[in-house]
Formats: structure tokens, C-alpha cells, sequence
């Protein structure tokens, strides 16, 4: 009997991309497809004052240019249902005041993108600055206001509030206060944000592509904004050229494009430029700690508070709202640490920049570089091993189901281990020995770890407690089976590069005993698919697979029944193995499924009632959550002439319960320590004082390549979840939180004799050599 | 007034005739007019490499390379790696060593190897091919299965 779970089964993806023969948006523009170009804010904080459209109305192929009073002033409100959080609109076009640089007024359509651009050029609008808002210290002053009434705090949450923390705090051998704080970053797929819409008058619907991680979602929001009903709009995902956050959240430039379409009944594409991408898409990552932690002698965390802001940009993101970065930074701060005593206020505070939205991690980066900082800290304080002290601290086995302070509970993980494996297998290599090479060179080198949890495949049961008018979790999943044999699933969920269609036809082959090539996946069709989620927060194996998993067993279940009827056997005495229905302990009595399907399908009198009319199921899945763990090592260089700085080795034990394909694990482990490289040490979107982007081009917005990063190990643990239908969590986040807190450990660890110390990321040469 | 020029260039082979504006870039050229979508574009400004082609034998940025000035020349895209519909031993190594995930920056990187693996003799270690791969960009993979993927083919060609 074959196990294509755990397999290393090469990618059904793959083949399509190699041969040039994906389908991306940009590729599906035709010859009768107009093309559209927005016309943009060039200033961070300015009023409207008119908007002039004749001249680029005559611009050579120019056929239209809209505004927002032209769609009738389309806008979305993501709402938090919180006294705490105040809602604010976002236009779609903005039509009286702009606030933030790249912001969207109006769009010009074309007959094609040169002209489109030509026509954006064209297009006067005379705006009347007004004063900015750059950073969270001028939003907590409140002088100006990006958004009036609101004195720029979006939300203000107070969380587990500890009345014993001052005197922990004032008694405790050790009390630590420490500032923490991370740059604001991009996603940066490679492929950018891009759109394509055109009328249906057969269905009576506007049908549109776009490059998204969250179908539904975007249905939802352009039928909320454009005043629809949501069988109005049809959202195709096709392929998607990466997201990491920045495709889960509704566009503007989504609704705007399908209004277009709606109103010119002709096909509008617009596909983002890097400029676009870089100053006008979503960011993350901007976020301040203001710390205290309380220690006893032996290095045990006795309290922590944290005051967490988060500049979250001009505009409340649709669904996720603002409150995004300081919920999650302020419910999971305490990590895999066994924290006694806790209080964590988060703010987000709004500023003239583009709007932030859910990036790879999402504050977790952040929470474990201020967890993994203060353990560092307090254990060079007392005097006691800096791994000996996370020991000491962190949920041991036996410990779990373990409930923490902050009321999350965790499942079954290997902590303790992956930290015994990595410490083993960096000295096994030779790590302390290499590090001691390179500082006879000269260099300056250390060695960093960062041990984290990473809770993964957030349903409703823990998204309700965020208080969402919108609130993600379940997932659905239909499974069929079509007279041949053969299988199509559909899920809510939409991979875009982590190989779902071949991990899901894994989990589907083995319940129906199957191979996987004998199983499709329908992904990213809203008319297709149930009402589902989509693709974030690491959730889509364990709610999309669990859900799959779940209504292929029960397809299973119908199997056996046809099988136990046509072989005249039990029920329970049929297994369904390498595309066969067997019977137990007899090796000659078997159908193939496929002549199984045959029956059921045309000739079905010959089957009893209850085996009749198809094989197919339709199941949820809705799991409370679960944390995958690991423990990350890297071992950096320093050079103290240049201040370049390299991560020269990186080992990741990495525990996410049942794997089910290793090739996608480790490829999703290996992309999201290089984005957690980047964040410690490369990249950094930048703003001058007036609001002016200064990393709007990849010479300024530094991604690393592949002579930044280094080749990174990898060592499996596997605890299978109890909260997870096939035992697997949710991994496609861990890489990028665990790094940067390994990362700029080692910075400090190479740094440490020189009394230098950065709790900041990213640490760049210019922070060295000062 | 456009300025329009006619250009012939051949693809993969296939000879083509087409009349474009002096400003449209190669990417285009191939993309929209040609229909070779397998060339994506990632940044218009020749730092992702996404739209890397061969210009006669030669890795260049399609993007930063105006159609008019690939006339008379000989593009080879990724659609002209394959033979038929079996993969190259390079596009099979991408997908043994999981050099891609998206796919999106894939068809650049698979011409940079392509053209880098037809000039060498000897089988490059992992720094070389990680110095000439860094000319791309890939947000996926971390670029580990791209450079095991590249070596591989390297060992298997010098034999």
C-alpha cells in the first residue's frame, strides 16, 4: 500500500512554469483588452482641489479617465467590532484629500499600457499640501492628523493587564527595559499586483482576475464597495506570482478595475509597475517595543510588559483592519516562554505612508526578536548559559497541551528538542570552531539561535476573539469523483507557489487509495469553490487539506459500500490501495476503483439505494489553531572595515507535525529564512521628511540575491497535532520569524567584546562601523 | 504621429514580421504582439531579471531592450527550451531540486543558466554559480534548489 503523504513527490506546478506555460494575469490580456494607469498622488498629505481630465481624454489612444465621483465614490470599511478600534473609510479613488504618496485618484484607460501612461501624465490635478505625519512619535503627538477626530490611533488595546506586574517588577533580581523596534518592509512578490476585468452578459457578472491570495475575500470587497450583490462578481485567481501577505487584502485597484469594466462593457487589464508595487501596495513590519521584563537569579522570567506600537500607514486595510500587526503582537508576545505575570498594550497609529497589511509573520517576527533579545540580555546579566536560559524558560515536554498567561493554548511541540538537536548538530559541523577561524582573519563572527512557535491555521474559533465584521477561519472542500476513476477537489483556499495542487492530491490519493496524478485541484474560482478564505497565515494544509482530507474520507466511506455490495464482502473488510478496492486477508478479490466509479455512475440500478447517484462530498474544516516550532541557528561575519555583514550559515530544526510533502517543506522553510535575511539585514522601505518614497526602485529597496544568502540545513522533528485533521500545522511562516532574531543574535554575539549592542533590525554597515 | 518601424526577428526559430513603436521594449515585443507570454516582466527597470531572453546567443534584460533593436537578431525564450513537450535536462533539474515555486521568476532564470551552462567546460563550484545566479531575483526559494538545480546540469553536461 503506497503513502503519498510524507512522500518527496516532485510538483504538479512545476511543468507549466518550466515549459513558459504558465497563466499569469498579464498574460491573459487580448487584442480587444484596454489597459489601465492610475494616476497617482505625488504628494504624502494634500487636498484636492480639482481634478482635470480634458487634456488626457485627448491623449493619442486614450479612451476614458475616471475618477472616483465618476464610479460614484466607491469606498471600504473594514470594522473591527471593538470599542478600542475606530473605523475609517478608504476610498477607492480618492476624491478630497490624499494621504500618503502613490495613493490612487484617478485611472486612465487606453488602448494600450504606453498610452495609459501617457494619458496618467496628462491628467491635471491641482493639489493644496498640507502638513505629514512620518513616524509614530509625530502620531502620538498628534499635531497634524492623517484621518481628523481620531488623533491618529487607530486602535488602542490594553490585554491581559496583570495588576502584580510593578511589584514583580520593583522586587525581582533582574528587571530588564528595552526598546525594540523593526523597519518597515514589502512583501515584494516577484510578480506584482495585477488585474484583469471584463463584463459577462451571460451571467450577467463582472468577471475578474486578478493576482490575489484571498478570492472570496476580494469578492466580497468589490461587492461591498461597488453596492453588488456578491453573485455579481466572479474572482479568478489564476496563477499568482507570489503574495506573502501582500495579495490578501482587497486592492483598490481591484474594485476600480471591475467598475471600469462594468462601465466600458470592454475587458480592462492594469498590471502594477515595481514603482507601483513599491510605494502604492501594502507594507508591514513597522513596529516599536517598549519593554520591561522581570528575571529571577537562575534566569526564570517572572513578568513582561510591553507597550507595542505599529505604523500602519493611511488607511485601514480590507478585511484584516489595522489592528492586525498590535493584536497579534500583543496576544502572542510570550511565545514558547512560560511568562507568570503579563500586560501588553498595542496601538496603531496612522501616518502619511501606504497602508500596511499582513506580511509573512505578522508581528511574529517582531515578538520572537524581542522574546529571543531578552533572554540574550538577561542570561549576560546574570551570569548564566544563553541557551541554558531559554531551558529554563521555555514549555518543556510533559508540559503540554500547555495554557499560557495570554489564555492561548499550545499544543504538542518540540521545543525543548529542536533546541538540543540544533546546539548538537552546529557543534557536530563545527560552527564554534569556524567562528573562531574567522576571527584570527579579522573578521568579527558570531553565532545567534531563535527558538519560536509559530501558531499556524487561525479558524473561527480563534479569529472570533479578534472581533472582525469579517472573520476568516473555516474553510471548505468538495470532493469528486467522475466515472473514470478520477478526482477533482475543490478548496477556498488559492496556492500561489506552494505546490497545493500536489500536496492536497497527496492527502486526497491516499484516502481513496489512488495516485496522486489521478487528482485535480480547483482552486481560485469564487463561482467554482465554496465560500472559503484563501491562502494566509500559514492555514491552507491544515483547514483547506483537513477539509479535503475529511470529505475524501467520506467519498472513501461510499467506496467501500459499492465495493462491499459488487464483491458480496462487509464493508469493513475493504481497503482501498494502489487503485484497487481489496478485501482483507483474501488477495484475489478485488475491483479496481475506477470500475467502482464505472458502476456507480452508469449503472447505477444495479447498486443498492444508498450507493446511488455519484460519488461526492462537501466538508468544513474549522480547527482552533496549532503551533508548528523550531529552532533556527545561523553563524554570521562581520567586517570591521566595511560593516558588511553576512549570514555565512543557517541550520533550522523545524518541527510542523506531519509532513506531508518534504520537498515543499524545505522550500518553504528555505524562502522564508531568506525574507527573515532580508528583514535583519537588507531591506528597509524609506520615506523622506516631506512623505517622499526613497526606496521606490529595487536599487533602493535592497532584496537579496543569491550570494546574500546562504545555503540553509535543514533537520526534521515531527509531533503530530491533535488539533489538525491529518496531524500536520500550518509552516509557510515559520522561516521569516525565526530569522531575524537569529540573525541580529549573532550580530550581537560577534559584537558583544566591543560593548556594542543593536535590538534593531535591520542592522545595516552604517550602524558598524558607528 | 507614431513612430512605427517594421522589424523581423526570429524566435525559437520561428521567423516573424511586425510593425512597432520605437519605445516598445522586446518584453512587449514578445509578450503582447508575439504572444510568447512565457517572458515575464517583475520590474521594468533591469534589477529582477525576470525577463531575461537570449539576444543572439546572449542573456539580456527584454525590458531594457527596445524591440526595434532586436531586428534582424535571434531571440530564444523559454518556450524554446523544451524539445516538444519533453523538458530539458535543465528544466527537469528545477523541478528534481525544487528550484521553483511561484513560477513567476522561473523562465529568467532557467535563460541566465541556460546561457551561463553553454559557455562553461569545467563544472563551476556552488560560489561561481551563486555569483552569476545573483544577477536574478527569486522570492521563493531562497534560492538554494536554483543553485543545486544549475550544478547539477553542470556535472551532467561536462559528464
Amino acid at each position: 500500500m503506497t503513502a503519498w503523504v510524507g512522500a518527496r513527490v516532485p510538483r504538479k506546478e512545476d511543468r507549466r512554469m518550466l515549459l513558459g506555460r504558465g497563466r499569469f494575469v498579464a498574460d491573459m490580456a487580448r487584442t480587444d483588452t484596454l489597459h489601465a494607469g492610475f494616476v497617482r498622488s505625488p504628494h504624502a498629505s494634500a487636498t484636492i482641489k480639482s481634478i482635470d481630465v480634458s487634456a488626457a481624454k485627448r491623449v493619442d489612444g486614450v479612451l476614458d479617465v475616471l475618477t472616483g465621483a465618476d464610479l460614484g465614490d466607491p469606498f471600504l470599511r473594514s470594522v473591527l467590532e471593538r470599542d478600542e478600534f475606530v473605523p475609517t473609510k478608504m476610498p477607492m479613488l480618492s476624491g478630497d484629500r490624499v494621504r500618503f504618496a502613490g495613493e490612487p485618484v484617478a485611472v486612465v484607460i487606453a488602448e494600450d499600457a504606453y498610452a495609459a501612461e501617457d494619458g496618467a501624465e496628462a491628467v491635471e490635478v491641482e493639489w493644496e499640501t498640507g502638513p505629514v505625519v512620518m513616524d509614530i512619535g509625530a502620531a502620538v503627538a498628534a499635531d497634524v492628523e492623517v484621518h481628523s477626530g481620531t488623533r491618529n490611533c487607530l486602535v488602542d488595546l490594553v490585554m491581559f493587564d496583570d495588576p502584580a506586574l510593578d511589584r514583580i517588577f520593583a522586587d525581582a533580581r533582574l528587571t530588564i527595559e528595552a526598546t525594540f523596534t523593526s523597519a518597515r518592509v514589502s512583501g515584494l512578490p516577484i510578480e506584482g499586483r495585477a488585474t484583469m476585468a471584463e463584463w459577462d452578459d451571460r451571467d450577467s457578472q463582472v468577471i475578474v482576475h486578478t493576482s490575489t491570495q484571498v478570492p472570496h475575500q476580494c469578492r466580497s470587497g468589490i461587492a461591498q464597495a461597488l453596492g453588488i450583490p456578491e453573485r455579481g462578481v466572479r474572482v479568478i485567481a489564476p496563477d499568482v506570482g507570489g503574495g506573502f501577505g501582500q495579495k490578501c487584502v482587497v486592492s483598490r485597484e481591484e474594485v476600480v478595475i471591475a467598475a471600469a469594466a462594468m462601465r466600458l462593457r470592454r475587458p480592462v487589464i492594469w498590471v502594477e509597475d515595481r514603482q507601483e508595487n513599491l510605494t502604492a501596495s501594502v507594507h508591514g513590519h513597522e513596529q516599536r517595543y517598549d519593554v520591561t521584563a522581570a528575571f529571577d537569579a537562575d534566569g526564570r522570567i517572572l513578568g513582561l510588559a510591553a507597550d507595542i506600537t505599529c505604523d500602519i500607514g493611511a488607511y485601514s486595510v480590507f478585511p484584516f483592519t489595522c489592528a492586525v500587526e498590535p493584536l497579534m503582537a500583543a496576544t502572542e508576545l510570550p511565545g514558547i516562554y512560560k511568562v507568570p505575570a503579563y500586560r501588553a498594550r498595542g496601538r496603531g497609529f496612522a501616518t502619511n505612508k501606504a497602508p500596511t497589511a499582513p506580511y509573512r509573520g505578522v508581528s511574529r517576527p517582531q515578538i520572537v526578536l524581542v522574546m529571543e533579545r531578552l533572554m540574550e540580555k538577561a542570561a549576560a546579566r546574570l551570569g548564566v548559559d544563553p541557551i541554558e536560559i531559554r531551558r529554563r524558560n521555555m514549555i518543556l515536554p510533559g508540559e503540554f497541551p500547555y495554557t499560557g498567561v495570554n489564555k492561548i493554548t499550545y499544543d504538542e511541540g518540540s521545543y525543548l528538542e529542536s533546541l538540543d538537536l540544533t546546539e548538537k548538530k552546529i557543534t557536530e559541523a563545527g560552527w564554534y570552531t569556524e567562528r573562531d577561524r574567522l576571527r584570527e582573519q579579522g573578521l568579527l563572527a558570531g553565532i545567534g539561535f531563535s527558538c519560536f512557535s509559530e501558531r499556524t491555521a487561525y479558524g473561527t474559533p480563534t479569529m472570533s476573539q479578534r472581533r472582525m465584521r469579517m472573520t476568516p477561519g473555516y474553510d471548505t472542500a468538495h470532493v469528486r469523483m467522475d466515472p473514470s476513476g478520477e478526482v477533482i477537489v475543490t478548496t477556498g483556499t488559492s496556492g500561489h507557489g506552494q505546490g497545493h495542487e500536489t500536496t492536497f492530491a497527496q492527502i486526497v490519493a491516499d484516502q481513496l487509495g489512488i495516485h496522486p496524478d489521478q487528482v485535480r485541484l480547483r482552486q481560485g474560482d469564487t463561482d467554482l469553490t465554496s465560500y472559503g478564505w484563501g491562502t494566509f497565515g500559514s492555514r491552507s494544509i491544515v483547514i483547506g487539506g483537513g477539509a479535503a482530507s475529511k470529505a475524501a474520507a467520506s467519498v472513501a466511506g461510499r467506496l467501500r459500500k459499492v465495493a462491499a455490495h459488487l464483491l458480496e464482502v462487509g464493508e469493513d473488510d475493504v481497503q482501498l490501495a494502489d487503485g484497487r478496492a481489496g478485501v482483507r486477508g483474501v488477495p484475489d478479490a478485488s475491483l479496481p476503483i475506477a470500475e467502482l466509479a464505472r458502476v456507480v455512475h452508469f449503472q447505477t440500478h444495479q447498486l443498492p439505494e444508498e450507493c446511488r447517484y455519484g460519488l461526492e462530498a462537501r466538508e468544513s474544516a474549522d480547527p482552533p489553531g496549532t503551533f508548528s516550532n523550531a529552532c533556527h541557528a545561523t553563524l554570521v561575519s562581520v567586517d570591521p572595515e566595511t560593516g558588511d555583514i553576512r549570514a555565512r550559515k543557517f541550520m533550522v530544526v523545524e518541527d510542523c507535525g506531519v509532513i506531508i510533502n518534504p520537498l515543499v517543506v524545505d522550500g518553504q522553510v528555505r524562502g522564508g529564512v531568506a525574507q527573515g535575511i532580508a528583514a535583519a539585514l537588507y531591506e528597509r522601505i524609506t520615506f523622506d521628511q516631506e512623505g517622499q518614497p526613497t526606496s521606490a526602485t529595487l536599487m533602493d529597496y535592497l532584496v537579496p540575491t543569491a550570494t546574500e544568502i546562504c545555503p540553509i540545513e535543514i533537520h526534521h522533528l515531527e509531533t503530530p497535532s491533535q488539533f489538525s485533521e491529518n496531524g500536520s500545522k500550518g509552516m509557510g511562516e515559520g522561516g521569516t520569524i525565526g530569522a531575524p532574531a537569529a540573525v541580529l543574535n549573532a550580530i550581537n554575539d560577534a559584537l558583544a567584546h566591543r560593548g556594542a549592542e543593536f535590538d534593531h533590525i535591520p542592522v545595516m554597515p552604517e550602524d558598524v562601523l558607528s | 504621429m507614431k513612430d512605427i518601424h517594421l522589424i523581423a526577428l526570429a524566435v525559437n526559430g520561428n521567423e516573424h514580421e511586425i510593425v512597432v513603436e520605437s519605445r516598445r521594449t522586446l518584453a512587449d515585443v514578445l509578450r503582447h504582439d508575439l504572444g510568447y507570454t512565457g517572458t515575464h516582466v517583475g520590474c521594468e527597470h533591469g534589477i529582477c531579471g525576470a525577463c531575461t531572453v537570449l539576444l543572439d546567443g546572449e542573456p539580456v534584460r527584454s525590458c531594457l531592450v527596445f524591440g526595434v533593436q532586436a531586428d534582424g537578431c535571434e531571440v530564444r525564450t523559454v518556450e524554446g527550451l523544451a524539445d516538444g513537450e519533453e523538458l530539458s535536462d535543465l528544466q527537469k533539474a528545477f523541478s528534481r531540486c525544487h528550484g521553483l515555486q511561484c513560477g513567476f521568476c522561473t523562465p529568467g532564470f532557467l535563460m541566465l543558466s541556460e546561457a551561463y551552462l553553454s559557455e562553461q567546460d569545467t563544472v563551476p563550484d556552488e560560489a561561481e554559480v551563486r555569483e552569476v545566479l545573483a544577477a536574478n531575483l527569486c522570492r521563493c526559494t531562497g534560492y538554494q534548489g536554483i543553485v543545486e538545480a544549475v550544478r547539477q546540469v553542470a556535472e551532467e553536461r561536462m559528464g
